[in-house]
């Protein structure tokens, strides 16, 4: 067993590295569903210029592959804006989040069109307004259909958090590739084998995380909601 | 009355054969014997294991004590020195054969004309070129009346017309014993005629041995050489048609008779 | 400085595009991979033998969980160091460790998709396979999978359109993909505006129309019993 293990320094190291990981799906999970719930509803609204604005972000986001957003974010839009550069932290927020909410603005909307259509006559007949229709009766019911798929995104979002690495962020991948890199002068190299495996190990326990405390908001939905 | 040069199926004897699904014992030492070319008809209420006996006859189902005998050959267990050892997968295979099943909803494959439906076995099975498996499907469609529908989907058949593509697709494996089960009880009534008027011909044949599991007491007193009365995993009577639907023995036999018959 | 300079850019595209078809190439490859050998991933999930479905399940759900990058710097970095295994399969080019970081990656999709498809097959249609005492490699081949595979066809296409975009990770190992070319840009010509907005583009300009195909292919219809 003890090959299998790397030195507490370097454990040290790779922590640090999960921080970081951590403040990025943190942050790009914030931006997305923000995203996805703004674009989503915006994707049903009765005006056509929001439906088809929302539509372009939505095909934007998803054509353009989020390693490509996450390079163009990072190097190209700062000169855009006649910045010098993007701290790759925020680069790294903003392509993911919003790479992010163009596939949620997708499973929001259809589970918003999965809410029977009486639930909205029932609100016009009480004289809510739209705000409060939304609030207070439609998202209620359209969160146990989003949780499932989303806690799938969810996941896919922390797999894509390993690209900031290649910005130059100091997240769990940069630190196995800094490792990997400071082998060659070290005279104890690792084994690359054992490191990547070890970095592989960190992610399916995050991934794991996620999972389990989306399966406790599903529970907790389904038993404020799923009574009917 | 059956003709020698013809093949008269192959006789199936059940020895204390125990079936059950968890705690639910469906078969209880079952113990049946039916002759070659014999035609049976299982009756009996529903869940008292009619459709079990048949799929542990097709194998869909395992047994779990007891044996099964096709034409002398075990089914579920092979002689090793002598002694009976549970069959491989091989031996199962090569018993079975001898033994094809219809089922109530006909299991066509949706994604073959009728014709394939009929080729696909004798081809993949028995080695037969395409050109042979194709006239042997054509000639057995059109002796269930299907000529005309050989390149139909299954899709573009009625229910009858399935279940008469089905028959043919389990006759072109040319068994020995062939198991219905309820053949005629997903379809419209005015439907049912056309399947039974095959059953009639293949039970006047005499070329194998039939059970069937049906509703139909009609054509089960005028075909079947045997009716078994079943009830909760064993067989509480049996006897020639005439004698078991006009006087049967039990009364559960005839209280049974009288809710079939009253529909 | 000027923000966007058209001379360069025109200079810069058939490269990029090179790049692309490189991209491309190694999607078209990686597919290949994924949806032959998630084939049998699902079938061996299916298997009766515990020895070989709960590993597998197990596998797949690990590489499923965990981020292609690493798993390409394994191939690509890991895997030459460990001595025991033959040399040939050791030392892999760039392409090639691309192709089947992919292709493993998405193979592990592709099953979940071909066991939905088979599980949606109708338990009769193993009956009558068995009725009709066919072998299991004809019931597989001849009755269950040209059923499940139709169905298993939409998902397979976003599988395909998920992997080209995952496909530029290959810069990280040196595979002359459309990033690696917009990289090499950056560090030669310290222009980061043009490279980048073209790449994006190129991948519009594919990702999109492949996008809406899979679309369409969603609403094809099966067969009926
Ligand atoms: N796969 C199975 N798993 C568990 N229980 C089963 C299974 N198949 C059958 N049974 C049970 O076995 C008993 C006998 O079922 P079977 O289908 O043989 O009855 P049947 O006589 O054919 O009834 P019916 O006339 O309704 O078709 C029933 O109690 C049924 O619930
Ligand atoms: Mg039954």
């Amino acid at each position: 067993m003890d090959d299998l293990i790397l030195n507490a320094r370097q454990y040290g190291n790779l922590l640090e590295g999960t921080l970081v990981t951590i403040q990025v799906i943190v942050g790009s999970f914030a931006l997305g569903t923000f995203m996805a719930v703004v674009m989503g509803v915006a994707r049903l609204s009765d005006k056509k210029w929001i439906r088809q604005a929302a539509l372009v972000y939505i095909e934007f986001a998803r054509g353009i592959s989020a390693i490509i957003l996450l390079f163009w974010m990072a190097y190209a839009l700062p000169i855009l804006f006649g910045a010098p550069s993007m701290p790759p932290m925020l680069a790294g927020i903003l392509a993911l989040g919003l790479n992010m909410g163009a596939y949620g603005a997708e499973i929001v909307r259809g589970a918003i069109q999965a809410v029977p259509k009486g639930q909205t006559e029932a609100t016009i007949a009480l004289n809510m307004t739209d705000r409060q229709r939304l609030r207070h009766v439609v998202f209620p019911q359209a969160v146990p259909i989003i949780l499932p798929p989303y806690g799938n995104l969810t996941i896919e979002v922390l797999k894509g958090t390993a690209l900031v690495s290649l910005i130059a962020l100091n997240d769990l991948a940069r630190v196995a590739q800094v490792i990997r890199q400071n082998n060659v002068i070290s005279d104890s190299p690792v084994p690359l084998a054992i490191l990547y495996l070890n970095v592989l190990v960190i992610y399916l326990i995050l991934a794991q995380v996620i999972a389990q405390l989306f399966k406790v908001a599903e529970r907790r939905s389904a038993r404020r909601f799923g009574s009917t | 009355m059956k003709p020698d040069n013809k093949r008269t199926g192959a006789s199936v004897a059940m020895r204390q054969v125990v079936k059950a699904f968890g705690e639910n014992v469906v078969l209880n030492k079952l113990d049946l014997d039916v002759d070659p070319g014999e035609v049976v008809v299982i009756i009996g209420p529903s869940g008292s294991g009619k459709t079990t006996i048949l799929r542990v006859i097709m194998t869909l189902e395992r047994i779990d004590e007891g044996t099964i005998e096709i034409d002398g050959r075990h089914l579920y267990h092979e002689q090793k020195n002598g002694v009976l050892t549970p069959a491989s997968e091989k031996h199962i295979r090569s018993v079975r054969s001898d033994i094809s099943m219809v089922f109530q909803h006909f299991n066509l494959f949706p994604h073959m004309s009728a014709r394939e439906n009929v080729m696909l076995a004798p081809m993949k099975v028995k080695g037969m070129t395409e050109d042979e498996a194709d006239v042997q499907a054509q000639e057995l469609l059109n002796k269930v009346g299907l000529g005309d529908k050989l390149d139909h989907r299954p899709s573009e058949l009625s229910g009858g017309q399935k279940q008469r593509v089905a028959i043919a697709r389990s006759l072109a494996m040319e068994p020995k014993v062939m198991l219905f089960d309820e053949v005629t009880s997903a379809l419209d009534p005015e439907l049912v005629g056309e399947v039974l008027t095959v059953l009639r011909e293949l039970a006047a044949s005499g070329e194998m041995t039939m059970m069937m599991v049906t509703h139909e007491m009609g054509f089960a007193s005028e075909m079947a050489d045997r009716v078994l009365m079943f009830d909760r995993g064993q067989i509480l009577e049996q006897g020639p048609p005439d004698k078991l639907f006009k006087d049967p023995d039990h009364e559960r036999t005839k209280t049974f008779l009288r809710a079939v018959l009253s529909h | 400085m000027t923000r966007w300079d058209w001379d360069y850019a025109w200079e810069i595209t058939p490269g990029l595009i090179q790049g692309m078809l490189t991209t491309i190439l190694a999607t078209l490859l990686g597919i290949t991979v994924a949806v032959i050998l998630g084939l049998f991933l699902a079938i061996g999930r299916r298997s009766d033998r515990k020895w070989i479905s709960y590993p597998l399940a197990w596998i797949i759900e690990f590489i499923r969980s965990t981020p292609l990058l690493i798993q390409l710097f394994f191939l690509f970095y890991a895997l030459p160091l460990i001595t025991f295994i033959p040399e040939p399969i050791r030392f892999l080019s760039p392409l090639t460790a691309l192709v089947v970081g992919l292709g493993v990656h998405y193979a592990c999709y592709c099953s979940e998709a071909y066991r939905a498809g088979i599980n949606s097959v109708d338990k009769g249609q193993w009956e009558a396979s068995t009725s009709l005492n066919l072998k299991m490699t004809t019931t597989w081949r001849s009755v269950i999978l040209p059923q499940a595979i139709p169905r298993a066809l939409p998902p397979l296409g976003n599988y395909f359109v998920g992997m080209f975009k995952d496909a530029p990770q290959g810069s990280a190992i040196t595979v002359a993909g459309v990033l690696f070319v917009a990289r090499a840009l950056q560090s030669a010509d310290f222009r980061t505006v043009e490279p980048y907005t073209i790449a994006g583009i190129l991948f519009l300009i594919v990702s999109i129309p492949a996008a809406i195909f899979v679309r369409s292919l969603e609403r094809r219809t099966f067969y009926e019993t």
